[in-house]
């Protein structure tokens, strides 16, 4: 090691040092400890008591957490790929060189501005099942056929999609990163193209989607880690998973385990499984998308 | 890839528009609702703004308040009390006949009464097509006792004007008590959301942008290492962690006797020790910087941190701004972390005071909590127009790069 090795190792590990603090206490130390605790009997009160798989043998027979991961699976099935391509579709149409572009894209994403629980508070004002104004709105149109708009979070089948459907006003992120995405795409790819013969679709299918593929992974990695850790929308509108709890979700059940009934071994083993599903589902994505994903080189 | 066709830009336009206007709505309705009295909005069909009525009784012009028939049981008469202790309230009264145009209050003091006066009702009559009674209490009139009109629909000025007593309610917990609403502590709760987001900005700054300095511009052994780990617990989904950080809280405070469950030290001390996110973010942006400035200044005899102070700070504004901003919206947002650990109402924060208004509301007044929540989008709205081009080009970033 010479001096200038020395020094920097020391520098480095100086300039560092607030973080391996931080990543040792708030994030390596937590993590051991969790899985230390799903092993155990946790209320807090008392010290943990080892029982083994006993926590996870309990969920596997637990009603409210195949529940709450039905509730999760079918809102991620609907929410992500409608989300997605909600994004998607607005990022192409801001790309397609109209005029007030910077306008248009301010006002699809300001919605994403919105805090989670003002977003709860007002789709609940929304959805509400009599003075909601979206019933309002579908009064006409269902009251041909005689019947009556959905009562929407009171309803045991319209729950979800009613939050689905709250979700989806907020695409404004992945949008913006498409949209970057299309902006970066060479033109010459699209002159080329076209000088081929390709029409508009063409070059979406040619040009667009392989040059965007790796956005659309990122916003689908980033999807997946959100949507299926859904919390503080459905608290505040959903309290409960009201009614018969068909919209109670994974993180509200995890977080009513932990600090409403102090059963906080058997929440940290439900953290742990939806560690694994998360990343489960992260290394399929890459996997099956591993083919189609084309990287430009060493771009920046 | 401009399109040519005008019909097809046309198209595009039109679709960018309706879509603007779905997006867009539900912002109208919030403010719409905030600046609404009640009974607009439990009314069918709905009013798209705030209207107020006014009658001509007696040679003076009074306020009216619409009811809906279904809230009104004949022969009684619903009255909204407007001003004085028991403003916001409603009274019931008691009458014969609405023609009569007199009744008795029900046990109410003669005072209450009095300032009743101005008040009056409007009764929707749905089967007779519209007609209304108007119905007043009299300043003149002796104890408990109210007399009213009845005047013709034309007779009745509907203007739209925004009700701005509902962010008074909101705004002054004095105000909203005196009048037996749920009080809401405003000023404090964004002093409280103030304060956490402040803290841990400064936190998250100072801390991340020194390790981004370390990881980036520093070769030393161990440092990939180091950021491998750091972008494998960004994978780490928040639950996991959560657990075993209260246990950690819960015991610094028992075993030391500092506490800190029940404070605001979980949400903002840890970020003073680095965030694997930002830190990632800020360590992508140092790599960009020439290696040649730093290596200049390093033969001109300057130290490691005198570099990262003046050579790479300076270039790193944007970067550190959009830090800042995601960080300060983050926690504006954070909602989980504040219902874990806060525990007097008096330390919540707006998000958790939010969640907290609208289930002791009983979900009824619809008019305070969109007023509370319009009070809590403003200023992510604000900041997001001072700085929507850094704010924009930060969250492109993310995407380009993961």
């Amino acid at each position: 090691m010479t001096r200038s090795d020395r020094r920097n190792l020391r520098n480095g590990l100086l300039f560092c040092s607030p973080w391996l603090i931080g990543l040792t206490v708030f994030v390596l130390y937590p993590i051991g400890a969790s899985v230390y605790y799903s092993f155990c009997e946790y209320t807090i009160l008392e010290p943990p008591q080892w029982i083994g798989l006993g926590n996870y043998a309990d969920l596997a027979r637990d009603e409210v957490f195949w529940k709450s991961v039905w509730n999760t699976a079918y809102y991620a099935v609907f929410a992500l790929p409608l989300g997605m391509l909600l994004a998607l579709s607005l990022a192409l149409l801001l790309n397609s060189g109209v005029r007030g572009m910077s306008l248009y894209r301010t006002l699809f994403f300001l919605p994403s501005l919105v805090p989670m629980i003002a977003l709860g508070v007002l789709w609940l004002w929304i959805f509400h099942g009599k003075y909601g104004i979206l019933n309002e709105l579908l009064r006409p149109i269902t009251q041909t056929v005689g019947a009556d708009p959905p009562v929407w979070l009171d309803n045991v089948h319209w729950s979800k999609p009613a939050l689905i459907i709250a979700g989806l006003w907020t695409v404004g992120q992945p949008m913006i990163i498409y949209l970057a995405g299309l902006q970066d795409v060479p033109t010459e790819l699209y002159e080329a193209a076209e000088i081929d013969g390709a029409g508009w679709f063409g070059k979406f299918r040619h040009v667009t989607l392989p040059m965007l593929s790796p956005v659309i992974l990122f916003n689908l990695l980033m999807g997946i880690i959100w949507t299926l850790q859904i919390f503080a929308v459905p608290f505040v509108m959903v309290r409960d998973g009201r009614p018969a709890r068909s919209a109670y979700f994974y993180a509200m059940y995890l977080y009513d385990c932990a600090f409403r009934y102090l059963q906080m071994g058997y929440a940290s083993a439900m953290a742990w499984i939806l560690f694994l599903i998360i990343l489960g589902l992260t290394l399929l994505a890459l996997k099956l998308t591993a083919r189609h994903i084309y990287y430009r080189g060493e771009g920046r | 890839m401009r399109p040519r066709r005008a019909t097809i830009r046309l198209l595009i336009h039109a679709t960018l528009i309706a879509g603007a206007v779905v997006f867009l709505f539900p912002f109208f309705w919030l403010v719409s609702t905030s600046l609404k009295p009640i009974e607009q909005t439990m009314q069918l069909p709905a009013e798209w703004l705030p209207r107020v009525h006014y009658a001509e009784i007696d040679g003076e012009r009074v306020k009216v308040v619409e009811q809906n028939e279904n809230q009104l049981v004949a022969p009684e008469v619903v009255v909204r009390v407007e001003e004085g202790e028991k403003a916001g309230q409603k009274l019931r009264l008691q009458a014969d006949d609405y023609r009569q145009g007199q009744a008795l209050v029900e046990e109410r003091r003669a005072d209450e009464v009095r300032k009743l006066w101005r008040r009056a009702t409007l009764i929707k009559q749905a089967p007779a097509g519209w007609f209304f009674v108007t119905e007043k209490f009299d300043r003149q009139a002796r104890n408990r006792e109210a007399r009213w009109d009845i005047l013709p629909a034309d007779q009745i000025e509907e203007r739209i004007q925004p009700q701005w007593f509902n962010y008074r309610v909101v705004l002054d917990p004095a105000f909203a008590a005196e009048r037996d609403y749920v009080p809401f502590l405003f000023w404090r709760y964004l002093a409280n959301t103030l304060t956490i987001c402040i803290l841990g900005v400064i936190g998250t700054v100072v801390s991340c942008s020194v390790v981004a300095y370390g990881l980036a511009r520093i070769p030393w052994r161990g440092r990939n290492v180091l950021f491998i780990l750091t972008l494998a617990t960004m994978m780490v989904p928040f639950p996991v962690t959560m657990v075993p950080l209260y246990a950690l809280y819960r015991k610094i405070g028992m075993v030391l006797d500092w506490p800190w469950i029940g404070t605001f030290k979980p949400l903002w001390v840890p970020f003073w020790f680095g965030s694997a996110f930002n830190i990632f973010l800020l360590r992508q942006f140092f790599k960009t910087i020439p290696t040649e400035l730093s290596d200049a200044a390093r033969i001109d005899g300057c130290s490691e941190w005198r570099i990262f102070w003046n050579v790479i700070l300076p270039l790193s504004k944007p970067a550190i701004t959009v830090v800042a901003l995601f960080h300060f919206m983050w926690a504006w947002n954070d909602f989980m972390g504040p219902l874990i650990y806060l525990t007097d109402k008096r330390d919540f924060t707006l998000s958790l005071a939010l969640q907290f208004f609208q289930s002791q509301q009983g979900g009824n007044e619809w008019h305070f909590l969109m007023a509370a929540a319009t009070l809590m989008v403003l200023p992510v709205i604000v900041l997001f127009f001072f700085t929507q081009r850094t704010f924009i080009q930060g969250i492109a970033t993310t995407g380009g790069k993961g």
